[in-house]
């Protein structure tokens, strides 16, 4: 099987998305894949050479791609499939915006969310927020379009040395109707989300924005991602890039500590595949604690300071 | 803009914990409680909001799924939408097909702008819209959480992994919402009532010559495995060390 994978990038690195991606691969072919970067930077290339899994790197070096655009980038990658069996791209709002499009180009279904590949043309994915594990198989001679649930896979290492090819951009039109402006991105010096090995998470109980500042104190001190419910983003105490659950991200830390979140299916559908998960809540018959490893039953603002200061 | 296109699915309402068949089959939907799938719900709240702000003159509403769809739809016409139309189809409809019949659908209709949830909550696909913007050629903002109409064209705020994201696309467009656009409005008992005399077209999939044929056989549909139940404990102090034990802090 020939695998294409669909790199992400941001900021003038390859995205962690990426190399989970690539470690699907691995359950699907023993023969690596090609990597395409698309973007307006050969650091990237070089970046992209390292990763396990991957043969070639196909690098397609154009401003046009600078912002990574779904409709501007679709019609390039279904002419490049062609020569593929397969094409994925990491589950992240990136792959999900793209992917789609790529499929419908290539008239074939989408497989959204691979977290397991039983079979070359099997696969289980989840549906209704995780409370469900769907197993479908794909028929013989269509070419298999899919996105890479993150939380299933672990990034692959970096210690390979690919060869890089600089591929044309093949004379099709491209669309003009789409334009970047702008992206707000709060700067944050703490780990990604979706690779972190320690998240700690807040919900609506913070009460505001400053509250949360407790929470940052004790990230920092634990070198932890920082998540957040849904009613806490929608309060506005923290940006929505932060929301973790069936429509923000799906993570699979080490470890996740839950404050003052109740446990809705949805929130809990981000974090299934954390390893130990802890939920403090003051009240114990939140839901939270149904799958929580460890849970205690306190009120936060008096938990944390004292968690703190056990940690020293 | 002369028209807007919603598109709704019907799927079991988030509020249900669902069931598995014995047979593994499928997640049990008979007896079970049906709603719009809350992002269609707020992408036809967006699409009402932009036609009372004088901007738009009509809202269409279309589904594609069994006979039942019907309730949705007068629901979504009961919030205003203008009329209705149901790709009647018994069996589950993968998100490509829908796409073509939805592509069908815009021919006809030739809507400026269309509107669909990012994601339906039952099959997680988050999909149709994005195929459809392929089909027809459109420009798509998918997961918008801010959405505003200019004279051919729309600005629009998308939730990404990285925060948020502004684009100026063309119209035609094509724009999947996310939950933070807006809350939709409570159905008032006389809307219902208004809602009856309102327009609701069924469409058999054939006359719109579009193939049915699956591409994936769903083999099993089967629960996750479960987590091991925990324990309690009283306070930071036993936290610390039972996490110490487990190596996840020093
Ligand atoms: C279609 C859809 C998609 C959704 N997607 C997501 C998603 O991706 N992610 C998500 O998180 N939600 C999602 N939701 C929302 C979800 O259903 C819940 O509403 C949300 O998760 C609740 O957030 P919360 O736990 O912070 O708030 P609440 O449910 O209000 O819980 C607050 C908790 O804090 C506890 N508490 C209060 N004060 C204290 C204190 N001082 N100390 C300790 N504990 C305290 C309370 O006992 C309570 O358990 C979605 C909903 C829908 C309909």
């Amino acid at each position: 099987m020939r695998v294409l994978v669909v790199a992400e990038h941001n900021d003038g690195a390859i995205n962690p998305s990426t190399s989970k991606t690539l470690s699907c691969v691995a359950e699907l072919t023993s023969l690596g894949s090609d990597l395409l970067v698309m973007g307006n930077n050969s650091a990237l290339a070089e970046q992209a050479a390292r990763f396990q899994n991957v043969d070639s790197v196909l690098y397609m070096g154009n401003e046009i791609f600078e912002h990574q655009i779904a409709a501007v980038m679709s019609p390039v990658i279904a002419k490049i499939a062609q020569d593929y069996d397969c094409v994925l791209c990491p589950s992240t709002t990136f792959g999900r915006d793209l992917m789609p499009r790529i499929a419908a180009a290539l008239n074939v279904g989408q497989i959204t969310d691979i977290m397991n590949v039983v079979a070359p043309r099997i696969f289980k994915r989840p549906i209704y927020a995780g409370n469900a594990i769907q197993t479908i198989e794909i028929q013989d001679n269509v070419k298999i379009a899919a996105t890479v649930r993150l939380a299933s896979y672990k990034e692959v290492e970096t210690n390979n040395q690919a060869t890089i090819k600089n591929v044309e951009l093949p004379e099709i039109e491209l669309p003009s109707h789409t334009r970047f402006l702008r992206i707000e991105s709060e700067a944050t010096e703490r780990p990604d989300l979706q690779v972190a090995s320690v998240v700690v998470s807040g919900g609506r109980a913070f009460g505001s924005s400053e509250n949360f500042e407790l929470l940052y104190s004790l990230a920092d001190k634990l070198g932890a991602a920082v998540g957040a419910s849904r009613a806490a983003v929608d309060a506005g105490y923290v940006p929505n890039d932060m929301q973790v659950g069936q429509t923000g991200k799906i993570i699979s830390p080490d470890l996740y500590i839950a404050f003052g979140i109740s446990g809705a299916i949805q929130h809990l559908a981000g974090i299934k595949d954390a390893g130990t998960i802890v939920a403090v809540n003051k009240d114990a018959d939140a839901p939270i604690f149904e799958i929580a490893d460890f849970g205690i039953v306190a009120d936060l603002f008096e938990f944390i300071p004292e968690f703190l200061a056990k940690l020293g | 803009m002369e028209k807007i296109l919603v598109c709704l699915k019907r799927v079991v309402d988030y509020n249900v914990k669902i069931r598995i068949k014995p047979d593994e089959t499928d997640v049990v939907t008979e007896g079970v409680k049906m709603s719009i799938n809350p992002f269609d719900e707020i992408a036809l709240e967006e699409a009402l909001r932009i036609k009372e702000s004088g901007q738009a003159n009509e809202v269409i509403i279309v589904s594609v799924g069994p006979e039942d769809c019907q309730q949705q739809l007068r629901t979504g016409l009961a919030m205003g939408a203008d009329r209705a139309i149901l790709v009647e189809h018994s069996e589950n409809t993968e998100p490509l097909t829908v796409a073509k019949l939805l592509h069908q659908i815009v021919q006809q209709e030739q809507p400026e702008l269309i509107l669909l949830g990012k994601q339906a909550i039952d099959d997680d696909c988050n999909q149709t819209g994005q195929m459809l913007a392929e089909l027809c050629s459109y420009s798509q903002a998918t997961y918008a959480s801010k959405l505003s109409v200019g004279s051919n064209s729309l600005e629009v705020t998308r939730e990404v992994d990285q925060g948020l994201e502004t684009l100026e696309i063309d119209l035609p467009a094509i724009v999947t919402v996310d939950l933070r656009l807006n809350d939709p409005r409570y159905v008032k008992l006389p809307d219902i009532m208004k809602a009856k005399k309102k327009s609701l077209d069924v469409i058999n999939p054939n006359d719109l010559k579009i193939s049915m044929d699956p591409f994936f056989k769903v083999i099993s549909v089967t629960a996750p495995p479960p987590r091991e139940s925990g324990i309690k404990l009283s306070d930071a102090g036993e936290l610390f060390d039972a996490l110490k034990a487990k190596g996840l802090v020093d």
